[in-house]
C-alpha cells in the first residue's frame, strides 16, 4: 500500500480473511473508505458485517489480508487504532449499573483525560444527546432509545474521526431512528469517517455514500445505493399459492409476462419476478388462469433488500430462510 | 444541536515511554476497579457469598452443630471452626470473579474496553484488585464474628502475620480459578452451577467442620488428601488453634504450612497462563 492513499482514505483493508474452525466468516474483503464519507455494510445476520467491524476496530485478528485505520494497522499497531476510533456494537456497550455520567467519565478516563477534561466531555455529550436530565440516573434505567444515544456518545468521547457503529437502529422505534439519523449526518458534517452496518437497504440509502454488499461472508456488489438499487432493484411482481406444487408452473407463467426471471422462494411460498412499467397485474393473472393454476394472492410490491441479494446471490431456487447464519450448498458452491 | 461541540477537537494524551507507562496503567486499572465497586453499592447482594454467608455458617455450626461435634485430642469446637470457615469462605470466594468476568464478556461492554487505547492488562488488573478488596473485607468479618463467638488466636505475632499472609495468598488463588471459569463459560448462572456442584462437596467432604478422624474409610481418604483440609489444617496451626489431627494422617496434613503453600503456587502456575490466554482469544481472538 502506497502512504497517499493513507491519508486520502480512512479505512483500507485488502484481502481481509477470517476464519471460525472451518467456517470463513470474512473472505476476500477489500474495502477503501475516503476520509469523510459514509461506508455502509449490508448484509443479514451472518453475512459477516459483525466480523469486519471487530477486525476493523482491533476485536478480532483477521486470519489473512490486512488493513489500516486512519494510517494505523490494526494487527501491529492496535493501540494507534484505537486511538482514532470510536466503536458502537450490537449489545450494549455500556454500563447499566452505573449512571450515563458516570459511564461517560470512565470512557474519558480510560481514554487518559485528565479528570476534569473528562467530566466536562461527559456534560457536553449528555447535553448535545439529550440526556441531561437523565445523565444521573441508571443506565439500565434508560429506554432503548436514551441507551442507544448513550452508547453514541460513549463512542465520540474522545471525538475519534473514524466511527464505527453495528447496527446502530435495530430496535429503536422510527422516531428514535430518525433522530438518530439527524445526529450522525451531523457528525458527517463536522468530518467523521462512518462505518455502519446495517440489515436494511433504507438505512444504507438515508446515510451512506457507498454499499457493500455482504453474503456468507463475500463481497457481492459494491456501489452507491442509487448504483444499487438501479442496478438490482425496481418494483417486483409477487405471487402467492397454497401448495409448493404451484410453484413450478408460476414460475413458468410469470416468465412470459413478467420483466425478468421469476425466483422462487420455496420457504414463504411464493415466486417474485422483476416487473417493469408495462408489467400488468391483469396479465399475470390472465397467464395463471391460462396455465390454471390458483394463486393466493398476486400483488406488485418495491423491492427489498432480500430481492437485491437474491439477484445477486443465488440461481433460481432458494430453498432455505434467509438468514444466512447455516451455511448452505450455495455457500460451498461459491467456496 | 452544535456539530462542533460533538466532533469537539480534543488532545488526547500521547502514549508515554518507560515508567510513565506504568502510571497510565495503574491509573486506568484503578478506574475499572471502582467500577466494580459502583457495581457493589448498586447490588450489595453481590458481596452476600463473602459476608452474610460465612457469618450464617459461623452461628450455624457454632450453636447448631456446635455441641455434638467433639474435637479429639481436646480442644474448643468454636476455636476449631473459625479456620476451616475462613477456609471455606475463600473458596467460595471464586464465585464473585467468575460471575462479575462471565457477565462483562457475554455483553458489548468488553468490546467497549478492548477498543480503547487503554494499557491492555488494565482490565484484569482492576477487576482482580476490587475482587481482592472484597475478600480482605470477608476475612475481617469472619474474624470479627469469630472473636465474638469465643475464637482468638493464641500463636506468636509472627505466626499470626504468616496466618493472614497465606490466607491472602489463598484468596487470589481462588479468583483466578474463579476469573478462569468465567472466562471459559457462557455466562454467570453457569459459574454458579459448576461453582455449587464442585465446591460444595470439595468444603464438605474435608475436615472444615469436622475432624476427619469421624469420617468413614475411603471418604477420610478423600479428605486428607483434598486441598481445602490442608488449608485449613494451615490456617488453624498458625493461629494456634487445635487442629485436631489424626495420628500418621497424610503428608499434606503433618506439614499443612508448607503443602498449603504448593498447593496456592501449583494452582496459580498453572491457572494464570491459561486464563490470560483465554481472556485474550474471547476478547481479541
Amino acid at each position: 500500500m502506497n502512504q497517499d492513499i493513507h491519508t486520502s482514505h480512512a479505512v483500507v483493508a485488502e484481502g481481509l480473511g477470517k476464519r471460525y474452525g472451518e467456517q470463513w466468516a470474512l473472505r476476500d474483503f477489500d474495502l477503501k473508505v475516503p476520509t469523510g464519507s459514509v461506508l455502509g455494510l449490508l448484509g443479514h445476520n451472518g453475512a459477516g458485517k459483525t466480523t469486519a467491524i471487530r477486525i476493523l476496530t482491533t476485536l478480532a485478528a483477521p486470519t489473512e489480508g490486512s488493513a489500516k485505520v486512519a494510517g494505523h494497522d490494526v494487527v501491529s499497531d492496535p493501540n494507534g487504532v484505537r486511538d482514532q476510533i470510536g466503536l458502537t456494537s450490537q449489545a450494549a456497550t455500556v454500563d447499566g449499573l452505573m449512571s450515563g455520567f458516570a459511564n461517560l467519565e470512565m470512557i474519558g478516563r480510560l481514554y487518559h483525560l485528565p479528570r476534569k477534561v473528562a467530566r466536562a466531555r461527559a456534560k457536553e455529550l449528555l447535553a448535545e444527546l439529550q440526556l441531561e436530565e437523565a445523565g444521573e440516573r441508571l443506565v439500565k434505567d434508560y429506554s432503548g432509545g436514551m441507551r442507544r444515544r448513550l452508547d453514541l456518545a460513549a463512542s465520540l468521547v474522545a471525538s475519534p474521526p473514524v466511527l464505527f457503529l453495528d447496527e446502530p437502529t435495530t430496535g429503536l422505534d422510527p422516531e428514535s431512528r430518525n433522530e438518530l439519523w439527524d445526529l450522525l449526518r451531523q457528525l458527517v458534517g463536522g468530518g467523521t469517517t462512518l462505518i455502519l452496518t446495517t440489515q436494511y437497504l433504507e438505512e444504507a440509502d438515508q446515510l451512506a455514500d457507498e454499499v457493500v454488499l455482504l453474503d456468507h461472508g463475500k463481497i457481492v456488489a459494491t456501489g452507491s445505493p442509487v448504483q444499487l438499487k438501479a442496478r438490482h432493484g425496481g418494483e417486483r411482481v409477487v405471487v402467492t399459492v397454497e401448495e409448493i406444487d404451484d410453484l413450478g408452473p408460476v414460475a413458468q407463467a410469470l416468465e412470459k409476462v413478467a420483466a425478468g426471471t421469476p425466483e422462487i422462494d420455496q420457504e414463504g411460498l411464493f415466486v417474485a419476478a422483476p416487473a417493469s412499467e408495462s408489467t400488468r397485474l391483469i396479465e399475470v393473472v390472465r397467464a395463471l388462469e391460462d396455465g390454471g393454476i390458483d394463486a393466493h394472492d398476486v400483488r406488485r410490491r418495491e423491492a427489498t433488500l432480500d430481492d437485491v441479494f437474491f439477484s445477486l446471490t443465488s440461481p433460481r431456487i432458494r430453498a432455505a430462510s434467509t438468514n444466512g447464519n447455516q451455511p448452505t450448498d450455495r455457500e460451498e458452491a461459491a467456496a | 444541536m452544535n456539530a462542533n461541540a460533538i466532533t469537539a477537537d480534543l488532545a488526547l494524551p500521547k502514549t508515554p515511554a518507560g515508567p510513565a507507562r506504568l502510571r497510565w496503567l495503574a491509573s486506568d486499572a484503578w478506574v475499572l476497579a471502582k467500577r466494580n465497586f459502583s457495581h457493589i453499592r448498586q447490588i450489595p447482594e453481590k458481596l452476600f457469598d463473602v459476608t452474610l454467608q460465612p457469618i450464617m455458617f459461623v452461628l450455624l455450626f457454632a450453636y447448631v452443630f456446635g455441641g455434638v461435634i467433639a474435637v479429639p485430642g481436646g480442644g474448643d469446637y468454636h476455636e476449631y471452626l473459625i479456620g476451616g470457615i475462613l477456609v471455606q469462605t475463600l473458596v467460595f470466594g471464586l464465585m464473585g470473579p467468575g460471575t462479575s468476568i462471565a457477565t462483562d464478556l457475554g455483553e458489548g461492554i468488553i468490546d467497549r474496553f478492548t477498543s480503547l487505547p487503554m494499557s491492555r492488562p488494565a482490565y484484569l488488573i482492576g477487576h482482580l484488585t476490587a475482587e481482592f478488596a472484597a475478600t480482605v473485607l470477608a476475612i475481617a468479618i469472619m474474624v470479627f464474628s469469630g472473636l465474638i463467638v469465643g475464637w482468638g488466636i493464641s500463636s506468636s505475632v509472627l505466626e499470626a502475620a504468616a496466618g493472614f499472609g497465606l490466607l491472602m495468598l489463598l484468596a487470589i488463588t481462588m479468583i483466578w480459578v474463579g476469573t478462569l471459569i468465567g472466562v471459559l463459560v457462557r455466562s454467570a448462572d453457569a459459574v454458579q452451577g459448576i461453582a455449587f456442584v464442585t465446591v460444595f462437596p470439595l468444603t464438605f467432604v474435608a475436615n472444615t467442620f469436622v475432624p476427619v478422624s469421624g469420617l468413614p474409610e475411603g471418604l477420610r481418604q478423600v479428605a486428607e488428601y483434598n486441598p481445602v483440609s490442608c488449608w485449613a489444617a494451615m490456617t488453624r496451626t498458625l493461629f494456634g488453634n487445635p487442629t485436631a489431627l489424626p495420628a500418621n494422617a497424610a503428608w499434606p496434613l503433618e506439614h499443612p504450612v508448607v503443602a498449603g503453600l504448593i498447593w496456592c503456587v501449583a494452582i496459580l502456575t498453572i491457572v494464570v497462563p491459561i486464563t490470560l490466554r483465554s481472556f485474550r482469544r474471547r476478547t481479541t481472538g
